[in-house]
């Protein structure tokens, strides 16, 4: 089983992040990245369908040099080898032409099983699965709770809000996971040591048949028009109790929906 | 909190206290207050850390193991105790009990048994001390005798850490009437008929950390499961202790760090007389004492590591090192006691469980008396 983890290198939630004010992109270099927490599950996943029916895990990133540090980590748990698509050309590529670099990487490397979170925390657009399991011409199985791999087959617990379908699709596949799914594991220290060894191949838009004319900001089909701030949190609401403190508070939180 | 600046000798030693302090952070930190109070045993955190290879670290790297210097292996359990003593030390005491069939165990021994303690599939214990031999250790009773090709073992051990959780324990038990030459040393595996552990002891601090009694009712044990020669047990006994005191000494200085960063944080939110508390000199001098001495028993555990890593004889440096680093332990976490104030004497803070659990740290492997005993005998008798 020949099995692709697709991860990205995401600034960390905990620290502040910005868009550039010149070109409107994620100030990357600003942030302190680390990889994507859905792709770790994914990363996981892969390893364990590798341990049970054997295979290759390789992991590929489409990102600045930077991002070696999360090709990295995944290499750490236990991936055998990366691929690590970087090139200046691809900055502020939206995803649809990120969609159509990581396919022809994908057709490059060749795979059975294509593992990804379903989405990132930084962009959030969630239809990258989608987008590459079309391009490719393989079937799309998302939200995957739970994988089983079956000879040519591949079903998966598809999570919903009201519990799981089953879908099931045949080999090559693209499947997207969730976080229920597994957990993630920690690289080991021998994990560290041995993903020094491994091998990172780098590609470049010329290496994967890819028109440099077609990706980057400057020819995104999709634009970041404008951006601002999120405006400062508003003083919250201070309920007093006098005897109607609970009422209160219930009523605050079934106005907000919470309850 | 970014953590002491390290001095370590390599860059896979520098990724390892990173990986550390991850576990820490996520696996360690958040539940510590809670499973000390309920005291509830983290099993699943030795799993953890046994996966993530640390409880290999300074064992040899043909069975399994990490292949680290004591200098490395030594400054991750410094970190892992100032996170919980509750883990730091069981980690030590899981090096100690897995060190005699790591150094005198035969190669079938080895083969079999490493691997799983090594990688965190199985959790030692370590059992020397008695109701009625602490200090005097080689005064132990508990007997085991020949029986065909196995040995019946009947006897008592007390203040185990581990008993009743640990998969496994290295027991030292009598096979001879010789003091010190009639010892042996045995893996038990737990499970064994015969065996079984008293309800934990109602400790003072380490509370999520079982010590308790240990009783040994006639155990059938195969004679391939001893380690080692017939009598070879309490020279293996003081080599695994000599290497433990290192541990304790690396487990002080982490639960002083804890206490000293603790205070230093409080001192400086603090507000009196119309200023942080940390103004004043009266306040910031214990302070610099306290710093001033965390570095010097690290400095002190490094250098006898060092020594050991190097080959050299490291048994007096050892004595130094857990003496002096669990007496710095204890004032420190004391004197952070101090600096909180009131809030300092209340569990809602965590430097009154620094100032519970230093005190154990001048009683285990060998009171600070026994300490001096073995630095003294080794300044005179030279
Ligand atoms: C929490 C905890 C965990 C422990 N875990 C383990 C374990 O895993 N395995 C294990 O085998 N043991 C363990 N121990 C036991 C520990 O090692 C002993 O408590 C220690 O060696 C002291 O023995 P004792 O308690 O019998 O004290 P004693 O030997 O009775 O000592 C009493 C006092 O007399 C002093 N003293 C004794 N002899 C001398 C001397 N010659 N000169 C001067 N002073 C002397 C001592 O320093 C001490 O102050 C643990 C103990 C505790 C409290």
């Amino acid at each position: 089983m020949n099995i692709v983890v697709c991860v990205k290198q995401v600034p960390d939630t905990a620290s502040e992040r910005n868009l550039k004010t010149d070109d409107k992109t994620l100030d990357r270099e600003a942030a302190d990245g680390l990889m994507n927490e859905l792709d770790e599950y994914a990363v996981e996943e892969a390893l364990q369908i590798k341990e049970a029916q054997g295979g290759e895990v390789t992991v590929l990133t489409m990102g600045p040099d930077k991002a070696a540090e999360t090709i990295r980590k995944a290499l750490s748990m236990g991936a055998d080898k990366a691929v690590h698509l970087v090139d200046d050309a691809l900055h502020g590529s939206d995803a649809l032409q990120t969609s159509a670099a990581l396919a022809q990487a994908l057709r490059k490397i060749g795979f059975d099983l294509v593992i990804l979170g379903s989405e990132s925390t930084d962009a959030r657009t969630g239809v990258l699965a989608a987008m590459l399991a079309e391009r490719l011409g393989v079937p799309q199985l998302s939200l995957a709770g739970k994988v089983e791999i079956d000879g040519g087959n591949v079903r998966v617990e598809r999570q919903t809000d009201y519990g799981h379908d089953k879908v099931e699709g045949s080999l090559p596949a693209v499947v997207s996971v969730v976080e229920k799914i597994n957990e993630p594991r920690y690289p080991s220290f021998k994990g560290i040591m041995a993903a020094k060894k491994k091998p990172v191949e780098k590609l470049a838009v010329g290496d994967i048949e890819l028109d440099a004319a077609a990706v980057g900001l400057g020819n995104a089909p999709t634009q970041v028009v404008e951006f601002a701030a999120a405006p400062p949190r508003a003083a919250g609401t201070i309920v007093t109790d006098e005897g109607e403190g609970g009422a209160q508070a219930a009523d605050f939180l079934a106005s907000k929906k919470f309850v | 909190m970014s953590g002491v600046e390290r001095s370590l000798p390599s860059d896979e030693a520098r990724e390892l206290i990173e990986l550390v302090r991850e576990l820490i952070a996520r696996e360690i930190a958040p539940r510590v207050a809670a499973d000390e109070e309920a005291h509830a045993f983290p099993r699943d955190v030795f799993t953890k850390l046994g996966r993530a290879g640390l409880l290999s670290l300074p064992f040899a790297e043909e069975y399994g193991g990490g292949g680290q210097p004591y200098e490395v292996y030594l400054q991750v359990l410094e970190e892992l105790s100032g996170a919980w003593l509750t883990v730091g030390l069981g980690v030590s005491v899981h090096t100690l009990a897995s060190f005699p069939v790591a150094a005198y165990g035969s190669e079938a021994q080895r083969k079999r048994l490493l691997p799983d303690m090594l990688g965190g599939e199985t959790l030692g214990a370590y059992c020397l001390s008695e109701p009625e031999s602490g200090s005097d250790a080689a005064a132990l009773r508990t007997a085991a005798v020949r029986d065909g090709d196995a040995y019946r073992i009947t006897g008592t051990k007390a203040w185990i850490t581990h008993a009743g959780v640990a998969d496994f324990y290295a027991l030292m038990a009598r096979t001879a009437e010789h003091k010190s030459r009639g010892i042996s040393c045995f893996h038990v595996p737990a499970g064994t008929p015969g065996l079984a552990a008293a309800a934990p002891e109602h400790k003072m601090g380490m509370h999520a950390s079982p010590t308790a009694q240990l009783s040994l009712d006639g155990l059938r044990l195969p004679e391939d499961l001893r380690v080692g020669e017939e009598g070879q047990g309490f020279p293996i006994a003081m080599a695994a202790l000599d290497a433990g005191r290192l541990g304790i000494a690396a487990c002080s200085v982490g639960v002083a760090q804890a206490a000293l960063d603790a205070a230093v944080d409080y001192a400086k939110e603090r507000r009196q007389f119309g200023r942080p508390i940390a103004e004043f000199q009266g306040l910031s001098f214990l302070l610099a004492d306290a710093a001033t001495q965390i570095a010097a028993a690290r400095a002190l555990y490094l250098e006898a590591a060092r020594r050991k890593d190097a080959g050299r004889p490291y048994g007096p440096e050892a004595a130094m090192a857990k003496l002096f680093a669990s007496d710095v332990a204890m004032r420190v976490t004391t004197d952070a006691v101090q600096v909180f104030g009131g809030y300092g004497y209340v569990a809602d803070f965590p430097v009154e469980r620094y100032m519970r659990e230093a005190k154990v740290l001048q009683i285990v492997e060998g009171t600070n008396q026994i300490q001096r005993l073995v630095i003294g005998r080794h300044l005179t008798t030279r």
